[in-house]
């Protein structure tokens, strides 16, 4: 693989990622608006919001981290399909907006009624994004997307039989994950009557996940013949075997009830597919483009790769503490009141140090006004930045506890 | 084989023909404006949060981690919206300016992937941190609060070099219209015209947050609520803004006089200086018309002074440039002048808060404090924002300053008036249910036992009855 392929590895790997967590969040979504009212199915919906809590965030940032790479490495495909697919792309934008603002308000009400609304808000949004992202796909694989700029058709580039059948597919694995992940945590939790719903709700999204599949591949016999010719005889099909595999393997854990290794095969079987198609494509990225023509330069492919390795050493081992601690059941919703607290009571600052601090800042604020606004040199303005930062961490530091501590004297005087 | 030059590619994009430029800036000016406000509480919130819960610790007063633990529900959900709003900002980057993207992505592309990773951390550990509270030990909470900090200021960094090189650009050589021979990190980090911009939007993250939160506290004041919860959840914020705005002042300064040097003529648009001057006056209020700023206050020779400190210095005018290259003067000047106006306010209000604080250790009393206190919060998000289109505006007609035009950096595609009127629906709804959820989260009342208890007092718990 040469320096120009690389970032694509990159790209690729950060899609799965979102594909395998964040399409697992937008499956979630559905499942909270697919039940009935009611006790039975308001458990649901509760254990499908707080399953994805202290990942949502994290899930939905591996898109950024997809474009921004995407546009450093390939600036110009990334001009060119951004510009073809603004449509789909623009459509998945509003679904993420419409997704995240219902999650994020879905915490501030208890109403089952406006639950309700926001629910059905957050699962129609979760439908749109996956689609559009799918149906954005189906166009690059197609070859509908030329190089240039808004040179492909706005709505035929995501609006074809491939595009569609992607697209269905996309919203059919976020259900699929979302399912299988849903009932290891009922597992993990102990709880029964959501295990056997999400047991359920699992088989049924993977037996339309499969089935889904296997027409596709009539879609893509007409379609797109080429792709199609390169996933059943072509570099495509140890990804396109490993997938039925992991998917089969899937199937019969979650038969079994044993939904944790199902997790992994689940995931495995979407990342499979994600692989098929990016070996069935190779070297092309748009049509006359392989993905080696549409590299940046050197130097910016050796910087995007050095800071994505190096990201990467931060980022994981912080990624293996979330999923830790959430998977072993180690983060939960806090409860409004704090337990009472043993700690000792303990002035927030030394006596002696008030008076100390403000002559701090004071000389803080002197040095700062000096260094940044009378000198001119570089070097003055940084000690310049750096002293008034001083000044205000140290007017800081003097201002509060005098603040609080005579609050509260005026408090208990006023008693 | 030889590299494809991504210039030679990204000339194939070609020449645009957009009927629809002015709303394709205004539609990514809708989303700057929207996602701004947000990073601000990204940026300084977590520090507030994390403080308070030290003060707890420290002292043994729950109602400090009673108020942390409210206000980190709150950052968590305005942490959301910020996501989402954010995933736009990048999709546009695409969608509204692939020409930008494509021809100099691998300039500043850079930027971006390194903020997305400061993004993501921020996202896990707020994940970790929100849904930490009584599940981990409270030093491995604290801690796990640090990277939030941490990521809030490299995050905003990123960005900013991104921004500082658009304005300032290097790290390229311009061959026929094309870049070459790209440095990505020369080109990012080593810009002289960051670090103003950053430690200004850093400080404003602070003024913002700080000004917002204690005023809606100030409204809880004026309203008659003035419990020891509501007077500890306004001091900390209304410290840290007030020490931050007076300090503002004199990084504003600072930044004027880098523009002054790197970017003249977004100078003369935002103080209205037609012609090229020595001496040049400065002009309080007014309208610039016709190469000249009528119903001003005029001020003589102190633009010369601020901008070079020396009286006599020559100021280049708009007159430097033929017309088609100047930026729309009255909008940068109105704007640059409402964010100094209201900047000077907020540093007269933080000057009284510190005052006070100097001669009787305690808050100011007057009503007329808080009723300013609550419009503070208001006013300093349009003082963000008016910055902001100093900046944008200010560099116009250049997405690349002086290199390459906004009109060649827009999309060829069509629908772009549709876009932009969706997004304005789908954000005034988001912004509706986003003030109606902290509406709800700030109604919650706080439990009795935990106000009436002053510090150091009742450090025990409380025994039940």
């Amino acid at each position: 693989m040469s320096l120009q392929e690389l970032p694509m590895v990159f790209v690729l790997l950060g899609l799965v990622f979102y594909v395998v967590l964040g399409g697992a969040d937008f499956g979630a979504a559905m499942w909270q608006f697919a039940v009935g009212r009611g006790e039975r199915g308001e458990r649901i919906r509760e254990h499908a919001h707080e399953a994805v809590g202290p990942v949502w965030e994290a899930n939905h940032v591996w898109l950024i981290f997809v474009l921004t790479v995407t546009w450093t490495a390939y600036p110009a495909a990334f001009g060119s399909l951004a510009s073809t697919l603004s449509v789909a792309l623009f459509v998945a934008g509003l679904g993420i907006i419409v997704r995240g603002a219902a999650y994020a308000l879905r915490s501030g009400t208890t109403d089952p009624r406006e639950i309700g609304r926001i629910d059905a808000a957050s699962a129609i949004s979760s439908v749109l994004t996956p689609f559009a992202l799918g149906a954005a796909v189906g166009g690059l694989a197609t070859g509908r997307v030329p190089f240039g700029n808004a040179k492909g058709d706005l709505i035929t580039s995501w609006l074809n039989p491939t595009s569609i059948f992607i697209g269905a597919l996309a919203v059919a694995f976020c259900a699929y994950l979302a399912a299988v992940y849903l009932a290891a945590d009922a597992a993990r939790r102990g709880d029964a009557d959501l295990v056997r719903d999400f047991r359920a709700r699992a088989l049924g999204a993977g037996a339309v996940s499969g089935v889904l599949s296997i027409a596709g591949l009539v879609v893509l016999h007409h379609d797109a013949y080429r792709l199609y010719h390169e996933l059943v005889a072509g570099d495509g099909l140890p990804a396109v075997i490993v997938s039925v595999l992991a998917g089969l393997a899937t199937f019969g854990l979650v038969v079994r009830e044993r939904f944790e290794p199902a997790r992994y095969t689940a995931g495995l079987a979407v990342a499979a597919i994600v692989a098929g198609w990016a070996l069935a494509q190779s070297p092309v990225f748009l049509p006359g483009l392989t993905v080696k023509q549409a590299a940046a330069p050197h130097d910016v492919l050796v910087a995007i790769t050095v800071a994505v390795l190096g990201g990467a050493v931060i980022l994981f081992p912080s990624l293996v503490l979330l999923f830790r601690l959430t998977l072993g059941g180690r983060l939960g919703h806090a409860e409004e009141q704090p337990a009472a607290t043993p700690a000792a009571a303990r002035q927030l600052v030394l006596a002696a140090a008030p008076g100390l601090l403000g002559r701090v800042a004071a000389a803080c604020a002197l040095a700062g006004i000096g260094f940044l606004t009378v000198a001119e040199a570089g070097w003055a303005h940084a000690v310049g930045v750096v002293a008034l930062f001083g000044f205000i961490v140290a007017g800081f530091a003097g201002t509060v506890p005098a603040l609080l501590e005579g609050e509260a004297g005026a408090y208990s005087s006023r008693r | 084989m030889a590299l494809p030059s991504l210039v030679t590619l990204a000339q194939a994009l070609g020449p645009v023909q957009q009927d629809h430029l002015l709303q394709a800036r205004q539609m990514q000016a809708l989303s700057f404006a929207v996602h701004i406000p947000l990073v601000c509480f990204g940026v300084a919130f977590p520090v507030m949060v994390l403080v308070m819960e030290w003060m707890g610790h420290r002292t043994g007063d729950p109602l400090y981690l009673a108020i942390a633990r409210r206000w980190s529900r709150i950052m968590v959900a305005l942490f959301a919206v910020g996501v989402i709003t954010g995933t736009i900002l990048s999709f546009e980057m695409g969608l509204l300016w692939p020409n930008f993207t494509a021809t100099f992505g691998g300039v500043f592309g850079l930027g971006f992937a390194i903020e997305g990773f400061s993004f993501f951390l921020e996202a896990i550990f707020i994940g970790i941190y929100i849904y930490g509270w009584d599940r981990l030990s409270p030093r491995a909470h604290m801690l796990s609060a640090l990277p939030i900090v941490f990521t809030g200021f490299s995050g905003s960094w990123m960005v900013i070099a991104v921004n500082a090189w658009m304005n300032h650009p290097s790290g390229f050589r311009l061959v026929r219209g094309e870049a070459v021979d790209i440095h990505p990190v020369h080109a990012l980090f080593a810009n002289s015209y960051l670090w103003h911009e950053l430690v200004h939007m850093y400080l404003a993250g602070y003024i913002v947050t700080g000004f917002v939160v204690a005023g809606a506290y100030a409204i809880s004041r004026l309203r008659g609520r003035w419990s020891r919860y509501e007077r500890t959840a306004l001091v900390v914020p209304l410290t840290i803004a007030a020490l931050a705005a007076p300090v503002q002042v004199l990084v504003g300064d600072w930044a004027a006089r880098d523009v002054a040097e790197s970017q003249p003529t977004k100078l003369a648009a935002l103080e209205g200086l037609g012609r090229t001057e020595s001496g040049a006056p400065l002009h309080v209020l007014g309208w610039y018309h016709d190469g000249e700023v009528k119903f001003g206050i005029a001020v003589p020779k102190m633009l010369s002074v601020l901008s070079f400190h020396d009286p006599n210095a020559r100021v280049e005018g708009l007159d430097a440039v033929p017309p088609a290259q100047r930026p729309p003067v009255n909008v940068t000047r109105v704007s640059f002048q409402t964010m100094v106006g209201i900047g000077t306010l907020l540093a007269l209000l933080g000057a009284i808060v510190l005052y006070v604080r100097v001669r009787r250790r305690a808050l100011p009393e007057w009503r007329w404090f808080y009723y300013a206190l609550a419009a503070a919060g208001p006013l300093s998000v349009v003082a963000l924002i008016c910055g902001w289109i100093v900046t944008e505006v200010g560099r116009q007609p250049w997405v690349v300053y002086r290199v390459m035009p906004t009109s060649q950096a827009v999309t060829d595609a069509g629908g772009i008036p549709v876009g932009y009127a969706t997004l304005w629906i789908v954000y005034l709804a988001v912004g509706a249910g986003v003030l109606w959820i902290l509406r709800r989260l700030a109604r919650a009342p706080l439990p009795e036992t935990l106000i009436a208890s002053p510090p150091g007092v009742a450090s025990a718990p409380p025994t039940g009855d």
